[in-house]
């Protein structure tokens, strides 16, 4: 716990008792839970009393005293989700973390929680991990509820809705690798080009994941805009004699490294592309 | 200067008295647990409850929080108002039955019997000890901590506070047995009084000079389940 980021949380607040919610959510976001010292240096900061402090902390559910989990499950027991079994939902959860509800797994991955409703009464039993919703779950799914947040949820949700993957490629001229891993995007190293457009010639970097089309570059590219594109090593043109499916434009071209070729569109905004795993279609 | 009706009688009173200190001032009993002189009402216990209104508008009060109104009717012993002090008391037994005051408001009432499971709680967090701590000895070293069945009396972190002097004002206000004799668990205790006899408190034999509110002193060794 750091003095001064409680005191800093606590000028951001009014310090009468109206503020005092807001203090202990805002420690609570920081730490994770509301650590005794922090409590004990509100106290002194805000000039309110300790039992005071202490008696709102532990009034609602929504503060913990104790350090919480990695991820935080909660299982909701509202009355919807109670008929439609989410009293077992909450029996498997303690069985596979290996805790009670309202405890926090002795490897400090879970917490596991239950909660009186979410207002999700519709699609219940509903279960929330770090915010995600899980809807209609059956004790069967824990399982896999449990291992896809070990696994990242965030990653998780991505691959099964848009289809990401990494991709790692050369040039296909020389066959130098054109990952840039010291500017990610999208948390994975870029693909870095150079390119030249209406006399103005800079670097360019692609997004690695598969389906993303974040791009950034040197100067700004107008859309719809054909660029010409580069490697950065042996300068050499990227043009393909392919034209792209979408608009027409000249492809360009590198080869994936695990084999394959993978082609886009030259235009900017378009999202042309083709992947050809097997690299015999060129 | 209200004037109001208690049990058909008429009477004047300031504004801001309440409807307990204007039955009493006309010698109406209304029994009180967690009211006390010189702290502020709390309305916890419900033993001071009387009807006040007309017909099918009439309804129950707590008269130690209930400011005296123009023109108010107030019966203080009504069937109504018996039925519901008799329950309270009833309740109070079935949850705190060694409390000596207690069982005193019990006797007075004639009740011999409760109808609900027998509990043994140390506290019915009357907040006496609480209001004690704040607006007498001006500390605030307890207070609630917790909400509904899990509400309990006690300091922040169950661990000796600072700001306790120590006084024995919560002790001496309680009604039950809460904070009394906490030598068992030294690190939590407030008053601390046991634990410097020789021999301690929890050798009974020497116990008889020891001052305490409940004879025998049993709170701390019933079984709870």
């Amino acid at each position: 716990m750091n003095a001064n980021e409680i005191r800093d949380i606590v000028e951001k607040h009014p310090s009468d008792r109206g503020g005092l919610i807001a203090i202990l959510e805002d420690i609570q976001a920081k730490y994770s839970y509301l650590p005794e010292d922090a409590l004990r240096l509100l106290a002194e900061e805000t000039g309110t009393s300790l039992v005071d402090i202490y008696g709102v902390a532990t009034f609602y559910s929504l503060f913990s005293l104790t350090p919480r989990g990695k991820h935080l499950c909660s299982v909701c027991m509202g009355t919807a989700c109670h008929v439609r079994g989410a009293p077992v939902i909450a029996d498997e959860f303690s069985r596979q973390l290996q805790t009670d509800p309202g405890e926090t797994s002795s490897d400090g991955e879970f917490t596991l929680d239950t909660v009186n409703c979410l207002g999700a009464c519709a699609i219940g039993p509903v279960v929330v991990m770090d915010g995600h919703y899980f809807s209609n779950v059956d004790s069967g799914q824990v399982k896999r509820i449990i291992k896809k947040t070990r696994a990242g949820l965030d990653d998780a949700q991505i691959k099964k809705h848009m289809r990401h993957y990494l991709y790692d490629v050369n040039c296909s001229r020389c066959n130098h690798s054109l990952m840039d891993p010291d500017h990610p995007i999208d948390g994975a190293p870029s693909i870095r080009l150079t390119m030249s457009s209406e006399r103005q010639h800079g670097w360019i970097r692609l997004s690695a994941l598969y389906g993303s089309f974040t791009v950034e570059s040197e100067f700004g590219i107008r859309t719809s805009t054909v660029l010409d594109v580069f490697c950065p090593h042996c300068h050499g043109e990227l043009k393909s004699p392919t034209t792209c499916p979408l608009c027409a434009a000249p492809m360009v071209t590198l080869f994936i490294r695990s084999g394959g070729v993978l082609q886009i569109c030259s235009r900017r905004g378009c999202k042309g592309h083709m992947l050809d795993l097997e690299g015999a279609g060129i | 200067m209200i004037t109001l009706t208690i049990n058909g009688l008429q009477t004047s009173v300031e504004k801001g008295t309440t409807l307990l200190e204007a039955a009493s001032s006309l010698g109406f009993p209304i029994p009180t647990l967690c009211h006390m002189e010189g702290l502020s009402p709390y309305g916890a216990c419900r033993l001071c409850m009387v009807e006040i209104g007309e017909g099918p508008r009439a309804k129950l009060v707590s008269s130690c929080t209930y400011p005296a109104q123009e023109g108010l009717k107030v019966r203080t012993a009504s069937s109504r108002v018996l039925r519901a002090r008799n329950m309270v008391i009833e309740l109070l037994l079935a949850s705190c039955p060694q409390s000596k005051t207690i069982q005193d408001i019990a006797a007075a009432h004639n009740i011999r019997r409760q109808r609900f499971r027998q509990e043994y709680e140390d506290c019915i967090l009357c907040g006496l000890c609480v209001r004690m701590c704040e607006e007498q000895m001006m500390a605030k070293a307890i207070g609630f901590r917790g909400r509904g069945q899990n509400r309990t009396v006690g300091t922040p972190f169950d661990i000796k506070s600072d700001v306790c002097r120590l006084c024995g004002g919560c002790i001496y206000v309680c009604p039950t047995c809460q904070l009394r004799c906490t030598y068992t668990e030294p690190e939590k205790a407030i008053c601390g009084g046991c634990a410097n006899l020789a021999p301690p408190c929890v050798e009974k034999d020497q116990f008889d000079d020891m001052m305490c509110y409940m004879t025998p002193c049993v709170a701390c060794e019933i079984e709870k389940d």
